[in-house]
């Protein structure tokens, strides 16, 4: 584009002024796009800001305030006000009152929510990582039916969280078909373990095809030349592994890593339906919606921690990781 | 099952002169097989589950056996206390309309994104990506406090709104990559032709992208129907969508947790998904991996 346009003005317009009313005009065209695109973003921003914006700035608000209620100290009424970092102090210190929360509360279950989330957001994505990297190993060779194991990969997908949650109830229940198979007598759902891997099992299988069409996706774009060429050099399987697909696939792994870290992050909906966060399966985002009914400020101040994390781990993918969904989603414009 | 055997077997049989038996082939399949039953079994299991009767919930014969109708008479049946029609209508009418708000406001943001250059591009591109990272339950409880001062609680809206947090950025997201790839020269000849940018937009691009569009749609529309926090707080009793009634489902027993009726509903309310994501499998694929690798 940028060759042409100069070339075409300049000989009209002779040697000397040659590449000025070519850049003249790419200087206005920038401008009017610049002022299409503002026209075009507009709505798309503006509804960004009033459904994500307001809603996260008023949390941050209501997390400085106090909630109003009885002070279980003095029996008085108490009404709400400026509370500084107290509701902070409340959830990081575990601090009731100015003494720990007593077992059992709420107050009491920041850091072991915390700890779970991790655990759960930890174990899947590896798990969903070698698995998802194993499917799409597979699905990426060429035999009949390789349509058929695409298509059946969407359907753990397609499935809503609600249902899967169901379902893998009934599946690890008591009498259910997981035990007879196993012939184990495990009460899945009854105790801390069990429970926590019957949660990252049912994840797993629900989110790994996700996973899997990823990495398949990245997988694809590796050109088999590359491959033709590393055999003709005598690399093994496993070179050709670790010295082309798992360099040239990064981009797209940690990508794929990044998305469904953050998506583990926020694991609400299979923990709160399979055991309602029972036996320390409690989640970051169930301490926050069971905190909503006992005080609005202390459910801001820990919605705004959860918030925090998941940006941080973001953060930390992207700057450290090189996990660059961003530039992967604006560089190939400018093809 | 049986030709893909044979298709190993033969095509096994090439190199046998040079080793004993290639086992690469036969190795795929079985690999492929494995896929397969870990992905549809469950999936299966529901379904065989919501054609079993009641008295058979726990029975482990692998194929349907004990076949009745009766669960989707329960799951239909209104003096238990559900309403699952009501239901139904309920997260057609939420994610219906999220769609649509997604894809009117997203369909301007993506064509400035993937066509336009200006400034900002990769700030706006990444605010618009972050938004799509963004932890649903930090929405809840500043939204369930402003929702009971005017008035929203329960109603349709009260799920729309929020549903759109996270419509909007994938509705941007997957569109964006989606215009990428069309043919662009076809806008510059409407443009030599006389049209203004607006007309190449409405009359050349809108129908060329309208199957990138519909795919968008789909996935908009699967991840509001599927949707279960937001709406499990901030939804009534009249404006339950199907995710949130399925946790709560209540059967004839009242300590009895009514499987193979919930089982029925489950399947209700997936096959319509599956196959949908079936019948546009691959547009699907595309549309979920559009942006992540290019």
């Amino acid at each position: 584009m940028s060759t042409e346009v100069p070339t075409r003005a300049g000989a009209k317009a002779g040697q000397a002024t040659h590449h000025m009313p070519g850049r003249e005009s790419a200087d206005r065209k920038q401008v009017t796009q610049g002022r299409w695109a503002s026209l075009l973003l507009a709505p798309t921003l503006v509804l960004l800001a009033v459904v994500i914006v307001y809603p996260i700035v008023n949390a941050v608000v209501m997390s400085f305030q106090k909630d109003a209620g009885l002070d279980p100290a003095t029996g008085f009424f108490v009404q709400g006000g400026f509370a500084g970092f107290d509701n902070y102090i409340h959830w990081l210190g575990q601090q009731c009152n100015g003494t720990a929360c007593p077992p059992g509360t709420l107050g009491a279950q920041f850091w072991s929510a915390m700890g779970t989330t991790f655990f759960f957001t930890i174990v899947t994505v590896i798990l969903e990582t070698v698995l998802g990297f194993w499917m799409a190993v597979i699905m990426s060779r060429t035999f009949r039916g390789r349509a058929a194991v695409r298509a059946a990969v969407l359907v753990p997908w397609a499935i809503p969280t609600a249902v899967t949650a169901k379902l893998f109830v009934f599946v690890f229940a008591f009498e259910g078909i997981v035990n007879k198979l196993f012939g184990s007598q495990i009460l899945w759902t009854g105790s801390e373990w069990p429970a926590k891997w019957a949660i990252v099992i049912s994840d797993v299988w629900k989110t790994t095809p996700f996973m899997a069409l990823l990495i398949l996706a990245g997988l694809q774009l590796i050109p088999d030349e590359v491959y033709e060429a590393a055999k003709v050099d005598g690399a093994s399987a496993w070179q050709r592994f670790t010295q082309i697909t798992l360099p040239l696939v990064k981009p797209a792994l940690m990508v794929a890593i990044l998305f469904r870290t953050l998506d583990v992050l926020r694991m609400y909906d299979l923990p709160a339906i399979m055991t309602g966060g029972a036996n320390n399966t409690t989640t970051l985002s169930i301490l926050v919606v069971d905190q909503i009914r006992e005080g609005f400020n202390s459910a801001g101040a820990i919605s705004t921690l959860t918030f925090l994390t998941v940006f941080l781990v973001a953060f930390i993918f992207v700057r450290f990781l090189g996990a660059n969904a961003v530039g992967a989603a604006t560089s190939s414009g400018k093809k | 099952m049986a030709t893909a055997t044979a298709t190993a077997a033969r095509t096994a049989q090439a190199p046998t002169r040079r080793r004993a038996f290639d086992w690469a082939p036969l190795r795929t399949y079985v690999q492929a097989a494995i896929i397969l039953i870990w992905c549809l079994a469950p999936f299966y299991w529901m379904i065989v589950t919501a054609f079993r009767d009641t008295g058979y919930t726990f029975e482990s014969t692998p194929y349907p056996a004990h076949i009745t109708l009766d669960n989707f008479a329960t799951v239909f049946d209104t003096s238990l206390g559900n309403h699952f029609a009501q239901n139904l209508l309920n997260s057609l009418i939420v994610a219906g309309a999220t769609t649509i708000v997604a894809l009117v406001v997203g369909v301007f943001a993506a064509y400035a994104l993937a066509r336009l250059n200006f400034r900002f591009k990769f700030a706006v591109m990444g605010f618009i990506l972050g938004a799509s990272m963004f932890p649903g339950v930090a929405l809840v409880t500043p939204l369930f406090q402003l929702f009971t001062n005017i008035g929203f609680m329960g109603t349709y809206q009260a799920m729309i709104i929020p549903d759109i947090s996270f419509t909007l950025p994938l509705t941007v997201y997957t569109l964006t990559s989606f215009f990428r790839e069309m043919p662009w020269e076809l806008e510059e000849s409407a443009r030599i032709d006389g049209c203004t940018q607006g007309q190449a937009f409405r009359k050349i691009i809108l129908p060329l992208a309208a199957p990138a569009t519909f795919t968008t749609a789909i996935l908009a529309f699967i991840g509001a129907w599927n949707e279960f926090l937001i709406a499990s707080q901030l939804s009534s009793e009249a404006t339950k969508p199907v995710t949130v009634a399925i946790a709560s489902f209540t059967g004839a027993q009242p300590h009895q947790e009514p499987y193979t009726a919930i089982m029925a509903a489950g399947t209700i309310v997936t096959i319509p998904l599956v196959a949908l994501v079936l019948i546009f499998q691959r547009k699907i694929v595309a549309g979920l991996t559009a942006g992540a690798v290019k």
